[in-house]
């Protein structure tokens, strides 16, 4: 297949069943175009969501730019987002004009109820093998501990984290360059 | 100012400051449709982080597209849309091509050795703040075990497991 194609079918696909917020597409990504695709690799793939919290915007968004960009140049990074974009878009489209009290409909409530659980499950999956090609030692491994605690307790803006994770460890290396540190 | 520029206008701008994922853009969003411009009521924009909830793709784009319908139609609901993603698109694409330049210098590789550990962080805290409100009985936190350890262990398709739970849900749940 083409390979344009096959990026916003993927992406279209992968998007399509992203329920309850970006990130819960992290799993799909790593399963489609990590796994199955091998357009990135798994050190990419952490490399990308780092990029992608410390820039403003849709996670959907960065993710289909960076693995577009990688697969197929500029003309790769438009029809991902594009496909990222669609069945959001068309969703909502619909909605809009037919269904306005779908939030409220039973049926619909009884399915997201089901989803809920495995969209938590799924987004576990992405953690742990993440955990594995950041290169997480003994000496980082209150960072990503911390930040869960104030993200997640605290409310903490990802924004500064991004910041103070990346002060720490440029003022890290250069302390360690001066042989102040181990 | 005319209504698609100010919508196209007003999203773009949303797009470049909305750091932290759906649940820090929501409160934007409210901020620029609710309170600043009137386009739509309270419990409107409460019905639509409902909605968007419940819907496929990215809350923001799901927000964009709905406010840009009840505000200015079909074209107002595209703009909207381009709208927030552009300055994400425009960004992601520099810092792409500068990282994948720069990957190997020693600075970035400090600072990433830092943000690395901080993004596994980041996204296990996505799944506590969905994990709120998910688990409503032991068949959800029984649906929550299955799908992990087919997805982990067994490598199992998440589409698959999404169709499976939802159907789950429709039977258990209705």
């Amino acid at each position: 297949m083409n390979i344009l194609v096959d990026l916003f079918v993927t992406f279209l696909k992968i998007s399509t069943f992203t329920v309850g917020g970006g990130p819960a597409m992290l799993p799909l990504i790593e399963k489609y175009a990590v796994y199955n695709k091998k357009w990135i690799s798994k050190e990419e793939f952490v490399d990308m969501v780092a990029l992608s919290q410390s820039i403003p915007g849709p996670i959907a968004v960065d993710a289909a730019v960076y693995i577009g960009y990688k697969t197929a140049g500029i003309a790769g990074s438009i029809v991902a987002v594009f496909g990222a974009v669609l069945s959001g878009f068309l969703a909502l489209l619909i909605i809009a004009v037919y269904f306005t009290n779908i939030n409220q409909n039973k049926n619909v409530e009884a399915v997201f109820m089901g989803m809920r659980p495995a969209v938590v499950a799924l987004l576990a999956v992405p953690v742990l093998s993440m955990w594995k090609h950041s290169k997480i030692n003994k000496k980082t491994i209150a960072i990503p501990i911390v930040t869960v605690i104030l993200v997640a307790f605290f409310n903490v803006n990802a924004v500064y984290i991004i910041i103070a994770s990346a002060l720490g460890g440029l003022i890290y290396g250069l302390l360690h360059k001066r042989g102040k540190l181990l | 100012m005319n209504i698609y520029l100010k919508l196209f206008y007003i999203f773009t701008k949303i797009g470049l400051f909305s750091y932290g994922g759906g649940n820090a853009i929501l409160p934007l969003i409210n901020q620029e449709v609710v309170i600043n411009n009137l386009w739509l009521k309270a419990n409107e924009f409460t019905d639509l982080v409902a909605i968007a909830q419940v819907t496929p793709g990215p809350i923001a784009i799901n927000a964009a597209t709905y406010v840009g319908y009840k505000v200015g139609g079909f074209w107002g609901s595209v703009l909207c849309t381009l709208g927030l993603i552009l300055p994400t698109f425009i960004i992601m694409l520099l810092i792409t091509k500068v990282f994948i330049k720069f990957k190997q210098n020693e600075y970035v590789q400090n600072m990433m050795s830092g943000v690395l550990p901080a993004t596994v962080g980041l996204i296990a805290s996505a799944a506590v703040m969905v994990s709120y409100g998910s688990f409503v009985d032991y068949k959800s936190i029984l649906i929550c075990a299955g799908v992990f350890i087919s997805a982990y262990k067994y490598k199992a398709d998440p589409i698959l497991l999404l169709v499976i739970s939802g159907v789950l849900g429709f039977i258990l749940y209705r």
